[in-house]
């Protein structure tokens, strides 16, 4: 076999292995990609600490809230008021309620969306319940407390915004794994720790 | 494209194939490891066949009749697998084998002993994908895209079974393609210059580098899936801070240069053929060459016209929507060529080119359905439903598989020394149109009007389509015995083949014997224009 053939192979080879390696940097690519651009409608995992979004006399904007149970995560999972009337740079206080109501210690996680896609970037939380894991025993139920404002540069065109929970059961996962693909995956520096 | 050739090597060292079955275990000949191929494309392209009736046998009439739903997933997700990866790509690669060297004028294909490799895994792939029928759970059941988390969550136990089968097409694929490319660049005979490549040669250059480019990705996808089954990582389980998107993303950007991988070697081989029975020399070869590696370049670039119902952001549906769109133009530029081709061309009809202009026709309907699904706010009503079925079948089957019947009856006699039977070809090609037609192309309709893809069961108003193309597909089922039947009556014997076999071929390859001598061009052919 000639020169040429031989470099012609090892181009090759280094391509493949290139595109393999690539195929694998799609998944941190994606998502830097989506936290830049906010397009998929995931919100940081994490309280804002920008406390001067606030203002008078913001834009009407109504919140719906929507809440899913993943795969036969048996809990009962529901918002306390399907939607909220707000102001844009206020603000809110509203309230999940979770019930335990299995006969075993279970772990859950939150994972939040927003629709239009968009507004994602400009909703900030104060507190969630979606930046811990909830752990609750068996027949136990609580109000989780969510605190979100919407800053004033939400586009004009957005009047209306549903914000989704999926709630996940947890409780088999290792919670330092667990904890670390969340952060690698949305820029967390929140640490994880099994809520009582 | 005109190579006058001045001279050319035949046998020089008289030693033929081994004797039994040893010499296809070992061989390393590339017309042997190209018939090894088309043999095995063939058995897999019945296999794939049957689990196509049984999926149309239960469609004939609304209701459960046949198999349960749960079988009924695993045809689905078999014959969707078995189709694209064990009968059409094994089947253009036995094709390369074959023909480029001849067409380049090389003795053999750059790297014999890992052709022989790439071949001879891949009857293992299908063994592992075949025998998950029989594995507790059953077989794959997650269509032949197997999103996550139905491939990774939900799956049946055998799922590890078909990550490794992929694991094995995809390294059995990249193999292949290197040989492709190192034999093209680096072997081609004096005089030869890309230009004046025929154009066989050049669809596969260009597939060999799609090939090279995604396969790598594909493999990523399966071993994402495999950690995530086996190793508890989260690359597509958002309670673990994945999501399931990104399998989409992941997949289609292997997915779409994928089809495009399925198509490209068909251009090449219809331009011969057309070139040949219109006795003209072809329309705008070098357009051609351009028009291939720019569908190559863009179909990067389109794949979320897959996703377009994801919740993609309006200006990603805008991007995907116009850069698929564009993909028309240089594919339109390819119809006009052949269509120019054949305008004013003293004609002939000989099965080949019947196959020929079935596709070129046939795969423009496709095309146009496939722009119908480029525009975003359409495909929101046309996504999984039948009417993408009907568009990517018409793509692939009178498309691709045309090619591949076009490209077996062209170049038979060149393989075997004997021509085949012209009557029964004819009678092969009209069976296999009208069955193909009436097998797809009510699809359409049905699609239209609201019936979902992927069911074992519909609504009664669909019930008529439906029953008329279940009698198309047992048609087009029963005229491929009728292929089977010609072939081996071509190999057995017939009428010798000249050399030159058809009056209006051109190439390196007709100015060897009929059949094509076991080593050709051991001393390289001068070409000169
Ligand atoms: C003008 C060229 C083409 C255009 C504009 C086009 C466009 C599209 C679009 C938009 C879809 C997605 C439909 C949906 O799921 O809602 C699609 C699906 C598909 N196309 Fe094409 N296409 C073209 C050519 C081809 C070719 C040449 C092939 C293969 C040889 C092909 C194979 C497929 C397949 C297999 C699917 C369905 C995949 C699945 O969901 O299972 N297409 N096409
Ligand atoms: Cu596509």
């Amino acid at each position: 076999m000639n020169e040429g053939s031989k470099k012609t192979i090892k181009t090759l080879c280094f391509a493949v292995l290139g595109m393999f390696t690539f195929s694998f940097a799609l998944v941190p690519l994606y998502d830097v990609f989506c936290e830049v651009t906010g397009l998929n409608g995931k919100i940081e995992l994490k309280a804002t600490n920008n406390t001067n979004i606030e203002i008078e006399n913001g834009r009407d904007l109504s919140v719906q809230f929507v809440s899913h149970n993943n795969e036969q995560m048996p809990w009962a999972f529901k918002p306390s008021e399907d939607s909220i009337k707000i102001k844009t740079g206020k603000y809110h206080t509203t309230s999940f309620y979770v019930k335990n109501t299995t006969n075993k210690m279970m772990t859950a996680q939150a994972i939040p969306s927003v629709a239009p896609s968009n507004a994602a970037a400009h909703l900030k939380k104060l507190e969630c319940f979606c930046f811990e894991q909830q752990e609750l025993a068996p027949g136990e139920e609580a109000l989780l407390p969510v605190r979100l404002i919407f800053d004033d540069a939400l586009p004009k065109s957005i009047n209306s915004v549903v914000l989704s929970y999926t709630i996940f059961d947890v409780t088999d996962y290792d919670k330092v794994q667990l904890s670390k693909d969340l952060q690698t995956n949305h820029g967390n520096d929140h640490k994880m720790e099994p809520s009582a | 494209m005109s190579a006058v050739i001045e001279s050319h090597g035949h046998d020089d060292h008289h030693h033929g194939p081994a004797k039994g079955l040893t010499r296809w275990l070992y061989t390393t000949n590339h017309k042997d490891i190209g018939s090894l191929y088309l043999w095995f494309s063939f058995a897999m392209f019945l296999i794939g066949g049957v689990m196509a009736l049984v999926i149309r046998a239960e469609l004939f009439q609304p209701g459960m009749q046949i198999v349960e739903p749960e079988f009924y997933n695993q045809m689905l997700t078999l014959h969707g697998l078995i189709m694209v990866f064990g009968a059409v790509m094994p089947a253009f690669v036995g094709l390369a084998n074959w023909l480029i060297p001849m067409m380049v004028g090389a003795p053999d294909m750059a790297l014999p002993r890992m052709n022989n490799l790439s071949f001879w895994i891949l009857p293992f792939a299908f063994f592992i994908l075949l025998s998950s029928l029989f594995m507790e759970g059953g077989a794959p059941n997650f269509g032949w895209t197997f999103y996550a988390p139905l491939s990774t969550t939900y799956a049946p136990p055998s799922v590890t079974f078909f990550i490794f089968s992929v694991h094995i097409m995809g390294a059995s694929s990249i193999m292949g393609s290197i040989n492709v490319i190192v034999t093209i660049m680096n072997m081609r005979a004096p005089g030869m210059t890309l230009m004046k490549m025929p154009l066989f040669v050049w669809s596969w250059l260009i597939t060999a580098y799609l090939l090279i480019a995604v396969m790598p990705v594909l493999a990523g996808a399966v071993t994402m899936m495999l950690m995530d089954i086996h190793f508890g990582t989260s690359f597509f389980n958002a309670a673990g801070g994945g999501d399931p998107v990104l399998f989409q993303h992941i997949f289609w950007f292997f997915g779409h240069p994928e089809v495009y991988i399925m198509i490209l070697p068909a251009f090449g081989i219809a331009s011969h053929i057309i070139e040949t029975f219109s006795r003209k020399q072809l329309f705008g070869y070098s357009s051609m060459v351009w028009a291939m590696a720019s569908i190559a370049i863009l179909s990067f670039v389109v794949w979320a016209h897959h996703m377009f119902t994801v919740g993609l952001p309006l200006a990603a549906e805008l991007f995907f929507m116009w850069a698929t769109m564009l993909i028309a133009v240089p594919t339109g530029v390819k119809v006009f060529n052949w269509v120019t081709t054949m305008f004013k061309g003293s004609i002939t009809y000989e099965t080949p080119m019947l196959f020929a202009i079935a596709f070129v026709v046939l795969f423009t309907i496709g095309g146009f359905s496939g722009l119908m699904l480029a525009i975003t706010p359409a495909d929101f009503q046309y996504h999984d439903t039948y009417f993408v079925v009907a568009h990517f079948h018409y793509v692939l089957v009178p498309g691709s598989v045309f090619s591949i019947m076009a490209a077996v009856y062209y170049w038979i006699p060149k393989w075997t020394g004997n021509m085949y039977d012209e009557r029964l070809g004819k009678l092969h090609f009209w069976l296999s149109f009208t069955g193909v037609n009436i097998t797809f192309f009510p699809q359409h309709f049905i699609g239209l009007a609201g019936m979902p893809r992927r069911y074992p069961d519909y609504a009664l108003q669909f019930a008529d389509w439906n029953a008329i193309s279940s009698v198309g597909a047992f048609l087009f089922g029963a005229s491929q015995i009728l292929f089977l039947f010609i072939v081996l009556k071509t190999v057995m014997g017939g009428k010798k083949a000249t050399p030159q076999v058809w009056e209006g071929s051109r190439g390196l390859e007709w100015t060897v014997d009929s059949p094509a001598p076991y080593h050709t061009f051991t001393t390289p052919p001068k070409v000169s224009l």
